[in-house]
Parts: structure tokens; sequence; C-alpha cells
């Protein structure tokens, strides 16, 4: 087949909308002090900020599959009243401004907030400014991404799987542990890898709701905002590894979002 | 072992009304074109899909009653299913698939790994233990899902299609190991299929259903010598009529008749053998009583034998040797005569 010729106007435009993408990423890699990166990279600073970032973003991860996978589950399989709308409010930090979502955190969980309050008063925990506050910020963004690609899994699945499965004597629970969760493993990696990404590079929220403190929730975004004033060089370098690790989440799902080109 | 279900549900566009029982010691094949509500029909025994009205009872026990709201949910019924395309799980080797019944079941692993074993021995894929079900050819998937289904020592056991998904050449291997597993178990054994040689290869007695109602019951040769729809006797290969007899004729649908020795008074069905068909270049005469001029519409040559639908006062099939066409220079769309005796005709109560 011959190639389709590009008009003009077109492949100009296209090629000034893939160039806006590159030439930032270019400039990220050109402009990296590549001479003293390992000592950048292993200042006591950023070691403590890549460990917070590594311990929430995993634990968002971790809270999200345990949460949101039986969400998901419950959103493909059981039809009761109300499913959409609570499906949209779940859905909604996908599109909320973090920093709007860090604030109805506060307002929930800080301590004169909803639920906070009562938290504070009964068992004297403190949610915000913690690093259990920075964890619930990310999750609180990062999870949607898990329930609907998980949710998606679960509707296109082949249900009589679950079915034989049952024929053969399996309970509810024995089909969704030894047929259901493996067979929709792909869609649960998937989910999880876009979960932890973003949940990685949560800034608005964790901010708004978890503040900024060196080693309790000062987590890789807020240092490399912060850096930019005091050390830029710095902030290069870890712009630069966040970078690498979104490279690496995108290769990895590859095939489900990319195709196989 | 018994099997009594009386199944009545509506899903989707399909109404299924259904009587089915099944006693001790016969193999029964459900047998009707796709669309039937076969497969529904052992979803609802298997509890898989919920009674409208009915029962299901095994040996005895109720199963399910949509009066009493009795249910008792799928895992908790002594049933073996083999599904169409056999659904092994993908993500399992061979022998937890096996195993997987049992394990489910409250057998521990190294029990239930070795009962599987023995298994997949008995239905000769022992060598594909480790394998995924992706590796293994469709014979070698079947008797997986069979050995599967049968693991957990079931009292009823369904099998869905269970050779359409094979290609011709394994077929008939797999079809005669198939009947002699389901000779040599003993529970009750209903077989779903939409291909009649196979439910006459498996089964004592067919049940034919059409459009969510069992249609005609009986052993092979019952329900070939007295076809109770054009279904049926497509199947079967003659040609079918309903009408009301009387004396010596049968009037059909569109106010035509037919002389039929056998014919006294009421509804009755009319099969003609396509062998007793005869076809002429001009009227013939002769002592046949029924004649009439059609137009060849379509000819079908099946091994030495060809079989020539004729559009006439009745549309016919006519079955001669392909010398008769030549001899007749008939080719689709020509002018022919067809004549057959009154005493060919065989009658029967609708």
């Amino acid at each position: 087949m011959r190639p389709e010729r590009v008009p003009v106007v077109i492949g100009v435009l296209a090629a000034m909308g893939a160039a806006f993408f590159i030439v930032p990423l270019v400039g990220l890699v050109v402009r990296t002090p590549w001479s003293d990166a390992l000592a950048q990279l292993t200042a006591p600073e950023t070691v403590e900020a890549l460990r917070l970032s590594l311990v929430a973003s995993f634990s968002a991860t971790a809270i999200a599959l345990l949460l949101g996978v039986p969400l998901a589950w419950v959103y493909a399989r059981i039809e009761f009243p109300g499913r959409s709308l609570l499906r949209a409010m779940t859905t909604l930090p996908m599109v909320l401004p973090p920093v709007v979502g860090g604030i109805a955190l506060l307002l929930a969980f800080g301590r004169r907030g909803l639920v906070g309050g009562w938290l504070d008063s009964t068992f004297g925990i403190t949610i915000p400014f913690t690093t259990l506050g920075a964890v619930m910020a990310e999750t609180f963004v990062a999870m949607p991404f898990l329930v609907l690609t998980v949710e998606a899994g679960l509707r296109s699945m082949d249900r009589r799987y679950e079915e034989a499965a049952r024929t053969l004597g399996a309970n509810r629970w024995t089909v969704f542990s030894r047929v259901t969760i493996p067979l929709i493993a792909p869609s649960l990696l998937a989910g999880a890898a876009l979960c932890w990404a973003r949940a990685l590079g949560e800034f608005g929220a964790t901010i708004t709701f978890a503040g900024n403190f060196p080693g309790v929730t000062q987590t890789m975004p807020l240092a490399v905002y912060l850096l930019l004033e005091t050390n830029p060089e710095a902030s290069f370098v870890l712009s630069l590894v966040l970078l690498c690790v979104s490279v690496g989440v995108l290769v990895s799902l590859r095939h489900r979002w990319l195709g196989s080109a | 072992m018994t099997l009594e279900a009386t199944v009545a549900l509506s899903l989707g566009g399909l109404d299924l009304d259904v009587d089915l029982s099944i006693p001790d010691g016969e193999v029964v094949a459900l047998l009707g074109p796709n669309g039937a509500g076969k497969t529904t029909l052992l979803k609802a025994v298997a509890g898989l899909v919920p009674l409208g009205r009915g029962h299901v009872r095994l040996d005895g026990v109720v199963l399910e009653d949509a009066v009493s709201e009795r249910y008792a949910p799928t895992e908790r019924r002594p049933i073996g299913v083999v599904f169409q395309d056999y659904l092994l799980f993908p993500h399992m080797t061979v022998r937890d698939n096996v195993a997987f019944g049992l394990t489910s079941r409250g057998k521990g692993s190294r029990e239930a790994r070795a009962t599987a074993m023995d298994w997949l021995e008995r239905v000769g894929v022992a060598a594909h233990a480790q394998s995924r079900p992706a590796q293994l050819s469709g014979g070698e998937k079947q008797r997986v899902a069979l050995a599967r289904a049968l693991a957990t020592n079931p009292r009823l056991l369904l099998l869905d299609e269970p050779l359409a998904a094979l290609d011709v050449t394994a077929r008939t291997e797999v079809r005669r190991d198939l009947k002699r597993h389901l000779s040599s178990f003993r529970g009750t054994r209903l077989i779903i299929t939409h291909d009649p040689l196979e439910a006459v290869a498996l089964a004592d007695r067919l049940v034919v259903m059409e459009r969510g109602r069992i249609v005609q019951s009986g052993t092979p040769a019952e329900i070939a010598e007295h076809p109770r729809s054009s279904y049926v006797a497509d199947l079967v290969g003659v040609n079918l009529f309903r009408g009301e007899a009387d004396h010596g004729s049968v009037k059909v649908a569109g106010g035509q008749a037919l002389a039929a020795a056998g014919a006294a008074t009421g509804d009755v069905f009319a099969v003609i053998h396509p062998r007793a068909v005869a076809l002429h270049r001009h009227m013939p005469e002769g002592s046949p009583r029924n004649v009439w001029a059609g137009r060849a519409d379509a000819i079908e040559l099946i091994g030495d034998r060809a079989r020539v639908r004729v559009l006439g006062r009745l549309p016919l099939v006519a079955e001669v040797t392909p010398a008769a066409l030549t001899d007749l220079k008939l080719v689709e769309g020509s002018e022919v005569w067809i004549s057959f005796k009154a005493t060919d005709v065989s009658i029967y109560p609708a």
C-alpha cells in the first residue's frame, strides 16, 4: 500500500505538537549536570525524599489494591441504585484539581474536620502533616486509576470461567481469589502501575493536606519544587529520576496503552 | 440416579418451558437448533440461572423449587459440567485444573493432586499434567475437561456440545472415548448437542427441543420414523406435512390434498420418504395417486444419490441416482413431474 500523503498544514501542526513534548524532555536531559549527578542523588535530603516517596507511593498503591479491587468488583458485578453516581464521585479525583482534593481531605480529616475531630478527641490521632497524611493524599488522587482499570478488566473477562468454577464446588470467595483475580491479572498490574505512578508524582493534595516537612511529608515532587530555588542542579537530577520512572511505567504498559507499535 | 427437572423461565428473548426426566442408566441427548434454549436449560439445572417456575430434583433430593424457594447454590450441587469450549482455567496447569474441584470441596492439596493424576491417566492425558491448557490440542482439552468434571465424583454429568469445538479428524476418536467414559460413569448423564450424529452415537434417548419447548422425545429409531417437526424431518431427511386426515387423503395447509392410504380422520402427520418420490420428464400414467408438475429448485449430490427439491403443488424432496438425473436431463430450473403412491405416505396422529 502506498503511504498516505500528509497535507502540509497538518504536517506542520503535528510536528509542532510533537516538538512541544519533546523539547522540554530534551532540555531536561541536556541541562542535567551529569558530572555530579551521583553526588546530588546521594545527598542526605535527596535520599530522604526518595525514601519517603517510595514508602508513601507503595503504601498508597497497597491501600488502593486492598480497597479499590473490591470497589471495582462491586461496580462491575452488582447492580444497585446510585451506582453511576457513586462511581462518578469516586472517579472525581482524576479530574479534580489536586489542591481542591487536599482541602477536601483537610476538611474531613483535619483536626476540626468531620471525622478528624472525632479521631482527635477519641483516639488522639491527627492525620494532617504526618506521613500517613501524605499516603492518604496520594491514595485519594491515585486510586481511581486502579478502580477504573480493574473494573474494565472485570467487565471484559469471560464470566463463564467463574460459572465453571462454581460447578466444581468453589464458593464465591474461592472463585474470586483463584479464578477472577488471576484472570484479570493484566488489568490488575496495569491499574497498580498507573496508580503507583500517579501517587509518586502527587504534589497538590499532598502539600495541602500533609504539608512539606522533610523526612515526614516532603516527597520527591515537593523536594524538586523547593530545590529549584535553593539548588536547581539537584532539582534537575531528581526530575530526571522521576522522568525515568515514568518512562519505565509507560514501557511496561506499552502493550496495553500504545498497541504493538 | 434420576433427574427430574421442570424448568420455566424467561431470559432475553427466550421463553423456556420444559419438563425433563432422566431415569437411571439412560444417556439422554438434548438435541435442537442453536437458540432453542438447550444451554439455558443446562444452566438452570446447574443453578446458574434461577427458575421462574418449576423444580429440579436429583435422586429425590430437591435442588431447587420455585414454590418453596428452596435453592441449593451451584457449588453445593453434586454435578459435573463439561462446558462448550471446555473453559479450562488458562492460568493453571492441567493437573491443577482437575484438582481444582477437589480442593474447592475441601480436599487437601496433596490428596487432590493424586486424585487428579489418577483421572488424567484414566482419560489418557497424564503426560500433559504440567502443561497449560493453551498447549493442548482440542481433543486433549476435551479429555481434561471430562476428567475435571468427573473428579469430584458428581451424581449428574452435564455435557454442553462436548465435541463441537473439535475438528473432524479428532472427533471420531474423542467421541469413541467419550462414549466409553459415559458408559462407565454411574450417575445421570445429559448431553447437549445440535449434531444429530453425535446425539445418536452417544445417547440412548433423544429429546428434541425447539424455541424453548420439548417437541419430541424417544429412541433415535422412533424419532426417525415419526418426526414431529420440520426441524426433525430435516435432520432425518424426510418430507413431512401436517394436516387433516379424511378417509384416504390428507388436507394440508394451503388447501392442497395428498392421497394417503392410511389416513382416517383427525390431525395427522404425513411422512413421505424421498426414495419413494419418482421423477418424470412427462406426465406419468399409472397407479400412483399423487402426481403433479413442478420445477427442480435445488439439486444436491450426496454420495451416490442426488436429492432434488421440487417446487410444485407441495414442496417435496426426491432422492434419485445421478444416472437418473442424466437420463431426465434434469438441471436446476427444469420442469419435472413427480409421483408417489398413496401407500408410501406414512400417517400418524399429530
